[in-house]
């Protein structure tokens, strides 16, 4: 069964007075629990397909449907309520809110999901991740990979159906890297959650079941690994 | 509910990391609301002190006046108590030195002030001066501008006094009438003997009466109006003394209460400008919340919250801060105030110092803040992508359009006055707008215009001036209309005293002698051409009364309908008028024409000043009969003038032809010009001891005092004006913190690439500078304006640019702001460039 299927979609932006087309075309369908590598070169467009696959921009054409609903025709804050309720993020800079601290940057999504239990279950999330330790100091007392695992507890907090990924290793050194791709994977698998990644590591695309290639806006290459 | 208090939860926790950059913000309008509620809670006590100290100001339960003799008779003997005075202006001449001054003479019979008392020192000297002897009591000021002391000899008219003490508090009565007209009280038995009480004399008599209650009072004044309206008697009570006073005072405090408000609307720009910097430093924050799912509502009200949490705050400190000041303002507005204010906590000023900051910082700050309705999540992949353009947003409209009405409902709830109202709001709105324009209009230029080839600390400064984050156009709307209030206070009073210098011109008369009787003159004349001086106007004056105007007299014109009815004090007053076929060199003729009287039986027509004839609503044609001292006169208006009343000379509201008044009594205006001051000594002193009944004004009496009032009022002025340049700074001041984050990055990126910290200096140094000279002279250009237009429509002076002042201002002010911008600089400086790698 397909958790996300996209369909003939295109991005155009305008800029200086010109059209600029990011993506053309771009069709493709992702398997509930499967995991999803968008490889490709700077400006190739994965970031925008992340961005519109997510739900955080709209196409220009085409659609993109989640668990069978047409995303593109939804308001903002209709498309807020699903990411919020079913799908999680990991950013290449982590994206922690600067002015909270570890803990209650993890207890965000399942607070607004009005869950009585956020406290708890960041408690857990934390120490899935290992930081237990460091629950009460602010993003900018965390090390780049602390950040990181922050960011992925925070990114399961509402037990999401799909997470995205973009970057999630880029700003690190190659042995925190690993560590968090491992993490990744291992919660991935350990909650049944679909992952789909945008990365330029070829490495971590291959941990993927599926790898997506594209260049120039179109897709290049859709294999399994 | 939950929504709510998670709203409430975020806002706390993001309120906790920046609580002291947020306080920063609004601390912008703590001084605006600390001046509003000052002057509020002053306003208040002062009216409250108004009711209670009623009769004190009046210092009788009713005050009867006219311009004659009244008979009262049957009123004395009911009266609890009476006391009588007359009041007039005359020289009083100090004979130890030959000294002489133009003083208000009130001659005082009886207890009066029945209620408060006449403050003297010594203590007793008023008991010496009521005990009836030729004793005074005269003004602390008139005492001080002549070295006279207690003991002293004192002429008043032919009489010579004694200085029983100086009058340091008469019951209703402020300072700055003493400053205008200095009194000197005299015992009325010795009224007649100064030879003062004859033809042409400008007496007023007053009763004072002390009755047993307010109902009393309320009976006479139903019983008698009508007969005392008849006889020209003005009555006044408690009652209505408690509200003129009030309405004056609420007048007062409304005006400066506007004037707070000023510096409270640019604390707001204030507020908008860093909650701007806010913002945008927040839109990250913004956009993962808006990732994660929070809606563009929730995600707004967060920071909503905390500008709310931060305007309660930042209103709580300046209405404290404002119930301080209150205690300040008597020592501010004390020449203006007739009685003691006594000082409470007033809950109504500060609720409404702090639903006024709460309010319009709310405003001001959601112009900015709208922008967090904005932002888009993709700005977590993408940090330039899609924020939508503000100017979209159809909500930034109805805020502007929130401000305005605020700006039009406050000033209209100020002043109850729509035109006013209308007024200030245009004046906000036109000054926001040019000094706007000229900020736009500045970044703009330069971003175009910078020459490449010019040396690179100069460019690096002004290109700090339109780059993103700059201040820019908060910091010339807030410093420049700081300045252009202080330049505007200070260009008028300047121009206001030069104007009334220059009339010293060679040619232009500088002395008047006035009330000299027809026999008096032809010796007068010789005394003056015998000290060299000409006799430059020779101006004869007789008095009347007006009986009607197209057949309408006093009566007729009480019974007319509200709407037709002519001014009560056309009726009642006396016209000084003079006869002459030409006009003098202070008049216009506006319209109709100047018709001579060439044969007994000729229709007479006057000349009315126009200004006075479009109050009253006389037109040109109109027939009226005139009381020439017992004698009808029947006249017809023959034309208007334009007479300019600021130049010294003899001036009439009135002009009959000649060959009408010649034979009817009179007295005598002579116009003189003296050479200089001590001419001018001489020449008054000789005058008043050998005519002790004639007054002598002269420009420097006028200069002297005019410097006394202007320099009173503009003390007032300044001090409020003091809020804005205050609030200025503090705009500057946190435009400097908030942009030194900004400042601290690039300083060490450009330490790092090599340049030394003289340089970075100098380019902060230049940039404040540079903004500082912008936002300066478009604040002395607004005053233009406004000196201009104050020239012209209220004062009617030619508007001259005062050069001096303006360097002055711009110096001063752009000195202030380029030290303070120093001050940060070390700051900045302080960070090693390490720093960039971390």
């Amino acid at each position: 069964m397909n958790i996300l299927e996209v369909k003939q979609l295109t991005k155009t932006y305008t800029s200086a007075g010109r059209e600029l087309k990011v993506l053309e075309d771009i069709s493709f369908d992702v398997e509930k629990g499967g995991s999803l590598a968008i490889v490709g070169p700077s400006g190739s467009g994965k970031t925008t397909l992340l961005g519109l696959c997510a739900g955080l921009d709209k196409a220009t054409t085409g659609e993109v449907l989640y668990q069978g609903i047409a995303i593109s025709s939804l308001s903002e804050d209709e498309r807020a309520a699903i990411r919020n309720q079913s799908v999680g993020f990991i950013f290449q800079n982590f994206q922690l809110l600067p002015t909270l601290t570890a803990l209650e940057n993890v207890m965000v999504p399942r607070e607004l999901n009005k869950k009585k239990d956020a406290r708890q279950s960041a408690v857990a999330l934390l120490d899935l991740v290992g930081l237990s330790d460091r629950a009460i100091h602010y993003p900018t007392q965390l090390s780049g990979g602390e950040q990181q695992r922050v960011a992925i507890a925070r990114a399961f907090a509402n037990d999401p159906q799909i997470l995205f990924a973009d970057e999630p290793t880029g700003n690190l050194d190659t042995e925190t890297g690993e560590m968090i791709e491992d993490l990744i994977f291992k919660m991935n698998q350990e909650k049944g959650t679909t992952l789909l990644l945008v990365t330029h590591d070829m490495e971590l695309a291959n941990k993927t079941s599926r790898i997506l290639s594209i260049k120039g806006g179109k897709i290049q290459q859709d294999h399994y690994v | 509910m939950y929504k709510f208090s998670w709203i409430w939860k975020m806002a706390y926790r993001d309120f906790r990391k920046s609580r002291g950059r947020l306080l920063l913000f609004i601390s912008s309008i703590i001084i605006g609301i600390a001046a509003l509620v000052g002057i509020s809670s002053f306003g208040e006590n002062l009216q409250k002190d108004i009711d209670r100290q009623a009769r004190e100001l009046l210092g009788a339960d009713l005050v009867l006046t006219n311009n004659q003799p009244m008979e009262l008779e049957n009123l004395d003997s009911m009266a609890e108590d009476f006391a009588t005075g007359v009041n007039f202006g005359s020289m009083v001449i100090f004979p130890a030195t030959g000294d002489s001054r133009l003083t208000q003479v009130r001659a005082l019979e009886g207890a009066y002030p029945f209620y408060g008392t006449l403050e003297t020192s010594p203590p007793d000297a008023v008991d010496l001066f009521r005990d009836g002897g030729k004793y005074v009591l005269a003004e602390p000021l008139l005492l001080a501008q002549f070295g006279a002391a207690v003991g002293d000899s004192l002429q008043i008219g032919n009489t010579v006094f004694h200085i029983a003490g100086s009058l340091d508090k008469v019951p209703g009565q402020s300072g700055i009438v003493a400053t205008v007209a200095p009194a000197v009280y005299i015992p009325l038995n010795h009224l007649e003997s100064t030879g003062l009480v004859q033809y042409g004399s400008r007496l007023n008599y007053a009763k004072y009466y002390k009755l047993k209650n307010e109902g009393v009072v309320k009976e006479w004044v139903e019983a008698h109006n009508d007969e005392w309206g008849k006889a020209n008697i003005r009555s006044e009570t408690v009652e209505q003394r408690k509200q003129s006073t009030g309405r004056a005072f609420a007048n007062l405090t409304d005006f400066l209460r506007l004037v707070a408000f000023i510096a409270l609307l640019l604390g707001c720009v204030g507020v908008a400008s860093s909650v701007n910097v806010f913002v945008k430093e927040k839109l990250p924050s913004v956009a993962v919340l808006r990732c994660i799912g929070a809606s563009s509502r929730d995600t707004f009200m967060i920071f909503l919250f905390q500008i709310l949490l931060m305007a309660l705050a930042g209103s709580i400190i300046g209405a404290a801060g404002g119930t301080a000041i209150q205690y300040l303002l008597p020592q501010v507005v004390g020449d203006f105030l007739p009685m003691e204010v006594n000082f409470t906590l007033s809950w109504k000023s500060i609720l409404f110092g702090l639903v006024t900051g709460i309010v319009v910082a709310l405003l001001f700050a959601l112009i900015p803040l709208l922008r967090i309705r904005k932002a888009s999540p993709m700005m977590t992949l993408r940090p330039d992508a899609g924020l939508g353009s503000l100017s979209k947003e159809p909500l930034r409209w109805v805020v502007i359009a929130g401000i305005v009405l605020f700006v039009f409902g406050f000033s209209y709830y100020l002043t109850q006055g729509l035109p006013t109202a209308l007024g200030f709001t245009f004046f906000v709105i036109f000054s926001f707008a040019l000094l706007w324009g000229t900020a736009r209009l500045t970044m703009y230029l330069l971003r175009r215009f910078i020459p490449l080839g010019l040396n690179y600390t100069i460019r690096q400064a002004l290109a700090n001036l339109y780059r993103p984050n700059n201040q820019t156009v908060s910091l010339i709307a807030t410093i420049g209309l700081g300045t252009a209030m202080i330049s505007t206070l200070l260009f008028v009073q300047t121009q206001l005293l030069d104007e009334v210098k220059l009339a010293d011109k060679e040619d232009q008369p500088n002395m008047v002698m006035f009330d000299i009787q027809t026999h008096q003159l032809d010796e007068m004349k010789e005394m003056v051409e015998a000290n060299g001086l000409p006799i430059l106007q020779d101006v004869p004056i007789v008095t009347m009364r007006l009986n009607a105007i197209n057949g309408i007299n006093k009566n007729t014109n009480e019974e007319m309908d509200k709407e037709d009815r002519r001014s009560r004090s056309l009726y009642s007053r006396e016209f000084r008028v003079t006869y002459r076929d030409t006009l003098s060199a202070s008049e216009t003729l506006v319209a109709g024409a100047i018709r001579k009287v060439k044969a007994p039986g000729d229709s007479i027509f006057v000349s009315f000043d126009r200004n006075y004839a479009e109050n009253v609503g006389i037109r040109i044609g109109d027939e009226i009969e005139f009381n020439v001292q017992g004698r009808p006169m029947k006249v017809y208006v023959g034309s208007f003038r334009d007479v300019k009343f600021n130049q010294v000379a003899a001036n009439f509201l009135v002009l009959f032809p000649e060959n009408v008044l010649e034979r009817a009594p009179k007295f005598h205006v002579l116009v003189t010009k003296t050479k200089n001051e001590s001419e001018s000594a001489d020449i008054q002193r000789l005058v008043v001891s050998r005519f002790p009944n004639v007054s002598v004004i002269n420009l420097g009496l006028i200069v002297e005092t005019l410097e006394e009032i202007l320099s009173k009022v503009s003390f007032v002025i300044r001090f409020m004006a003091f809020f804005s340049i205050l609030t200025g700074i503090l705009v500057l001041i946190s435009a400097l913190i908030i942009s030194k984050y900004q400042r601290v990055r690039e300083s060490i990126l450009l330490r790092t690439l090599g340049a030394s910290s003289g340089t970075v200096r100098t380019i902060n140094t230049l940039e404040y500078f540079f903004l500082g000279s912008i936002a300066t002279l478009s604040g002395i250009l607004l005053s233009f304006l406004a000196t201009a237009a104050l020239s012209i429509w209220v004062f009617e002076i030619p508007f001259r640019p005062v050069w001096e002042s303006v360097v002055l201002v711009y110096i001063s002010i752009t000195l202030l702001i380029v030290i303070l911008s120093m001050f940060n600089n070390r700051a900045i400086l302080k960070t090693p460039p390490m720093e960039v790698l971390r």
